[in-house]
């Protein structure tokens, strides 16, 4: 792998864990309302795999969704100031946590509707066939809502249609605090996909060089003809379900076992055998990244509430 | 002008709207091959293939929400639920994602979608496929929902809710397919949110619509051979919900009843009454009178289920009343 490739890599997985240490702190202040879902240890599935994308593909995910805005390129001032609810924010303020996108970089959002997007990112897939382009779509979702109506219909619509989607599902172990195998009856996700035929594999989601040549391939496999594709990426969230979990569920020994293979950590220790840079050069990547954090929280701080008057703009297109 | 059926003005209206633009395209349970369940994309499937009429599996969730997903990627779904008491199945979808993506997201994304629901009740189809739920998807900021009651007007609705960028529920009451109208040939639109006067009076005022706009008009009619002159207006629209012509007319005759096929309670009628008195309350001659469901799931049994329904009776009963 390249080293600046490796190098950009650990930025981002760096920015996103700060962010997210960032929005925790803010969220503490009640300077962010609302639910907050935060994305820290599992990093390397949003960079790995976005990295794998082209410009052109789409990505859409569920509520935890800060990491794939951040990384595909999203302005973090203007996430920032969503998450703060102003105006200046990537949704006006109107989204919050949970409702990020950034169309203009192919990134349709962020919804808080456990499985409601794993159709919507069907129908963007259907949209691409129909229009006889090569863009797939990235469709990430968590390991609890592979119980849910939805990821069945749309996994089999996909399937009956061959749509150019990967259905990523982040396996985090848990959804809230019921653990995968006291909430799915085939706890192996991949023998959900063999259910619609769909081929499948399974990722280590610590490791974002295996992710992103995971993704990778699997793109290609789609271009091949082979469409749709399934992707179990195990991972682990090392902080709770949302701000102000009790934790009950798991031990603290299962959560230090996990923090072991910290993905920053792997990529690191990858970073300095390969001699891809010295520990000073990622120290100087992190004092960027925390610059970026500032800057952004200070963007966000300074910018306006949205106007009384923007509650009823946007309900339609045509009036 | 030809005199054609609904069901063949809405065939018309897709068909036309299809060869306009080819990001237009159908997809429902036996739109294709079976050539539609109520027989409205006959034919289509021959014409323009399966990439734009595409048969779907009987899954609801997915037709509701990947008809949204392919609105926000560039498409114009016309997306069949086989009747609107499926559409529960995909309420979320239609709620909370077609109804809210463009607003949530700060208006990055546009959700074109029209979803096509017949439904209704008379037809001895018992409980479960019965429902007239008009006003449950009228309750949200965000979709638009019409149902119409002519030939004329189905035509002119179904283009402007292909045309509009954002989503639009299509209820077809199954009991007006077979109905004829005037309809003009070539382009034309009726604009969304825009009441209707179907037929000029000065006694009472009679808002309506769909399946309960023809009940008015029968109702209207026989009050006529007694010298009672109703004002019938017809919705159209529930969302926008258009009140200008239902006042113009109160403003005139000073009384009111409302005819809808859903239940009363919450209904159409609640929320038209209670705007009467909020805007018209000094023009307010009289109660306003609702002619609504009977509150009891629709039986089978065909006179037991039709003695829960509207008629031009009941109607004829609440305007003497008020008079
Ligand atoms: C339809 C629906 N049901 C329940 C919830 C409440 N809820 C939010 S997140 C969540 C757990 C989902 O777990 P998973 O899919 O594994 O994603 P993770 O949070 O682990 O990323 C639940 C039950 C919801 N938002 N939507
Ligand atoms: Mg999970």
């Amino acid at each position: 792998m390249d080293k600046a490739i490796l190098l950009d890599w650990y930025r981002q997985m760096v920015l996103v864990r700060r962010f997210e240490q960032k929005c925790a702190e803010l969220y503490q202040l009640g300077k962010i309302g609302g639910f907050l879902h935060l994305y820290i240890g599992q990093e390397a599935t949003a960079v790995g795999s976005i990295a794998a994308r082209r410009p052109q593909d789409h990505v859409i995910t569920a509520y935890r969704d800060h990491a794939h805005a951040l990384v595909v390129g999203a302005d973090p001032k203007r996430l920032m100031a969503e998450l703060l609810g102003k105006a200046t924010g990537v949704s006006k303020g109107k989204g919050g946590s949970m409702h990020l996108a950034s169309v203009e970089h192919n990134y349709w959002g962020g919804y808080g509707i456990v499985g409601g997007h794993i159709p919507l990112g069907t129908g963007l897939a259907l949209a691409e066939k129909y229009k006889e382009t090569d863009a797939v779509v990235l469709c990430y979702m968590g390991d609890g809502s592979t119980n849910i109506g939805y990821f069945h219909e749309s996994l089999n619509m996909a399937g009956v249609w061959d749509l150019p989607v990967i259905y990523i599902v982040e396996n985090n172990q848990y959804g809230m605090g019921t653990s995968v195998a006291r909430a799915s009856a085939a706890p192996d996700m991949v023998t959900k996909a063999a259910g619609y035929a769909m081929p499948a594999r399974k990722v280590n989601g610590m490791d974002v060089i295996e992710v992103y040549n995971a993704v990778r391939e699997t793109i290609d496999a789609i271009h091949a003809g082979v469409a749709p594709q399934f992707l179990e990426i195990n991972t682990y969230r090392f902080e709770g379900h949302s701000m102000g979990d009790p934790l009950r569920y798991r031990t603290k020994d299962e959560v230090e076992k996990w923090r072991g293979d910290d993905p920053i950590g792997i990529l690191e220790r990858h970073i300095l055998k390969e001699n891809a840079a010295t520990k000073e050069e990622l120290e100087q990547i992190d004092d960027e990244v925390e610059a970026v954090i500032e800057e952004a929280v200070k963007f966000a701080e300074e910018s306006p509430f949205p106007a009384p008057e923007a509650l009823f703009e946007g309900i339609y297109v045509d009036n | 002008m030809a005199l054609i059926t609904m069901r063949q003005a809405i065939t018309d209206a897709l068909r036309e709207e299809m060869q306009r633009d080819d990001k237009v395209f159908i997809m429902g349970q036996e739109v294709g091959v079976w050539g539609g369940t109520y027989a409205v994309t006959r034919g289509f499937y021959d014409e323009f293939g399966e990439k734009r009429v595409r048969d779907t599996p009987i899954s609801e969730m997915a037709i509701g929400g990947v008809a949204v997903g392919a609105a926000m990627g560039g498409l114009r779904p016309v997306a069949e639920f086989m009747t609107i008491n499926f559409a529960f199945l995909a309420l979320d979808a239609i709620v909370n994602h077609a109804a809210k993506i463009h607003y949530m997201f700060g208006e990055q994304m546009r959700v074109p979608v029209v979803y096509r629901a017949p439904g209704g009740g008379g037809r001895q189809l018992g409980a479960t496929h019965s429902h007239t739920p008009d006003v449950i998807f009228a309750h949200f900021p965000g979709l638009k929902v019409v149902s119409p009651a002519t030939p004329y007007d189905a035509k002119g609705l179904m283009k402007a809710a292909i045309r509009t960028d954002d989503p639009v529920l299509f209820i077809e009451h199954h009991t007006l397919y077979q109905i004829r109208g005037e309809v003009p040939e070539g382009d034309y639109v009726v604009p969304i949110g825009v009441s209707d006067v179907k037929r000029p009076g000065d006694a009472v005022t009679i808002v309506a619509y769909a399946q309960g706009l023809q009940v008015a008009l029968e109702a209207a009619k026989q009050l006529a051979q007694e010298g009672i002159e109703a004002e019938v207006v017809d919705l159209r629209s529930l969302r926008p919900l258009d009140m200008g012509p239902v006042l113009e007319s109160f403003r005139k005759t000073f009384k009111a009843v409302i005819v809808e096929e859903g239940y009363r309670t919450f209904g159409i009628g609640a929320e038209i009454a209670a705007r009467l008195q909020e805007e018209g309350f000094d023009y307010m001659d009289a109660p306003v009178k609702r002619v609504a469901q009977l509150e009891a799931p629709l039986p089978y049994s065909r006179e037991l289920e039709q003695s829960a329904l509207i008629n031009a009776d009941r109607v004829i009963a609440a305007v003497k009343e008020i008079l």
